[in-house]
């Protein structure tokens, strides 16, 4: 199965990336104004269906999703229970 | 007096920050009325000059047109000057009740409220008629009065790519469980100057139960057949729901806004949209003056006519010359430089010229995408183009632009 991160990685690429800007699993995201925080909402939406999970707002901080690497970190704490 | 030297000192460096990059932005004098031909003072202080203005939105010239200034005096002798009070206390007059009715026809929806500015309709409209319950999904380029209301509200939001129906369709899907949904749209793009594709907006919402805004402030007036607007043009007049627009543009160009649409999302708004219930509508002149401009436009569409044959001569004189813009068929035209500095000496070597054009670059347009935008105006007439195109052509030639590619002045200047 694809890693996870790679997953993360394509989506974020396909839903925000417009130009040939290259990003990597820890390019800032939303601090490197690549991803608007309004736009966090569907990356969330995309996480939850695809991981079977449910990530409470309070944990969905633009801090926790800045990067690629910390995406995975939060989802990996919820896959798990 | 607790303004200290530190205070000051920390605006004065973000001011001169903004000079350093280039971005800070200066007011040039216009001593005249606003017109195809205006007479300005610029730099300050520098002697007088007759331009021609190819940078306003007075669309269809009716900025200082006699029957708009003759109905005004009226308005003002009649009805006085001021309302001194907010509209549901006592500061709604039978003239606000009119124009109210007024657009509603001309926009072809069912009921229609007055806001100070279209700024002030965007802002109140979102959190007046959307609850946590919902969702707000709203195309990547609209403009920033509508950023603004989005952020006041507390519904979800989400954006979809700049008029990528398949994008904005996967938006839908995934908020399928939402309890609104609301697509939001520009119907024209004020720095691009293309145009939504309601047609196939409306299909999607139909689709996926999904409710319409668009923002008209670029169109009414002057885009379709009789220049109701976007949803004229593209077949859906009726099937939007909700509809803002400015009074401030095309139509008369003073100031003033609306929310037009379905008309209990209408009253919502009266009861709870904020600027509204806490700012003073449009003031009796100015209503006076929008019931003229209606008034004409509902007579006859000489002047879009117009417009649209002066909007052709603009778009070909530019191809013809060799100078890049954006495709479309909208009388805002963009101009490409690509580069910042490029599309701020070129507009100063227009202004020698006679011209009255800006530069406008990032942060206002993505990075390397400078532009001058030009918009054209049925108080133009073909000399007014014929002496602006010219000015681009020297001034093109001047900077080696003319028949060159995107590469090439990229090559030239940098991005
Ligand atoms: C698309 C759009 N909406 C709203 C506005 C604001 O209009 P108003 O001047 O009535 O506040 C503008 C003006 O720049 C605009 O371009």
């Amino acid at each position: 199965m694809e890693e996870m991160k790679d997953v993360v990685l394509k989506y974020v690429i396909a839903e925000y990336v417009e130009d040939d800007s290259e990003i990597k699993y820890d390019t800032p995201l939303i601090s490197g104004g690549i991803v608007d925080s309004f736009s966090m909402v569907s990356l969330k939406r995309f996480l939850e269906n695809k991981y079977n999970i449910s990530i409470p707002d309070d944990k969905a901080t633009p801090e926790a999703f800045d990067t690629v690497n910390k995406i995975v970190t939060l989802v990996n704490e919820y896959v798990k229970k | 007096m607790a303004y200290s030297n530190k205070v000051r000192e920390s605006y004065l460096e973000t001011l001169n920050g903004l000079k350093n990059a280039g971005i800070f932005k200066m007011e040039r004098f216009i001593h005249s009325a606003q017109a195809a031909d205006i007479i300005v003072e610029f730099p300050t202080g520098a002697s007088l000059k007759k331009v021609i203005n190819i940078c306003a939105n007075n669309y269809l010239g009716l900025s200082s047109h006699p029957d708009v200034i003759k109905a005004a005096h009226e308005g003002l002798d009649t009805r006085g000057y001021g309302m001194s009070s907010v509209r549901f206390i006592c500061g709604t007059q039978d003239i606000h009740k009119q124009l109210e009715k007024l657009v509603t026809e001309f926009l072809g929806t069912e009921d229609t409220i007055l806001f100070p500015s279209c700024m002030d309709a965007n802002a109140g409209v979102f959190e007046a008629v959307l609850t946590k319950d919902d969702v707000m999904i709203s195309d990547r380029l609209v403009h920033a009065s509508l950023v603004d209301g989005i952020r006041l509200c507390s519904a979800m939001h989400d954006t979809f790519k700049h008029s990528d129906m398949a994008h904005l369709e996967s938006k839908l899907q995934l908020f399928q469980d939402k309890r609104i949904k609301m697509v939001i749209t520009d119907g024209v793009f004020s720095m691009d100057g293309d145009t939504a594709k309601l047609d196939e907006m409306v299909t999607l919402c139909e689709k996926y139960d999904a409710m319409i805004l668009v923002d008209e402030s670029h169109s009414s007036g002057f885009i379709g057949k009789t220049g109701r607007g976007t949803h004229e043009k593209c077949g859906v007049m009726g099937k939007i729901d909700v509809i803002t627009t400015t009074f401030g543009k095309a139509l008369g160009g003073a100031s003033g806004g609306c929310v037009s649409g379905r008309k209990e999302l209408v009253e919502m708004c009266r009861q709870k949209a904020r600027p509204y219930l806490f700012s003073n509508t449009i003031a009796p002149v100015v209503v006076a003056g929008v019931l003229k401009v209606l008034e004409i436009l509902s007579a006859t569409t000489e002047r879009r006519d117009k417009l649209e044959t002066n909007t052709a001569f603009w778009r070909k004189g530019l191809i013809d010359a060799g100078i890049i813009i954006k495709e479309g068929d909208t009388p805002i035209v963009p101009v490409m430089l690509f580069n910042a500095k490029l599309s701020q000496d070129f507009s100063r070597d227009l202004y020698d010229e006679g011209i009255y054009a800006i530069g406008f670059f990032f942060p206002v347009v993505p990075q390397g995408q400078a532009r001058i935008r030009t918009q054209i105006s049925a108080g133009h007439e073909i000399h007014h183009l014929e002496k602006a195109l010219d000015a681009f052509k020297k001034v093109g030639k001047k900077y080696n632009i003319l028949g060159k590619t995107k590469q090439e002045i990229i090559d030239m200047y940098g991005m």
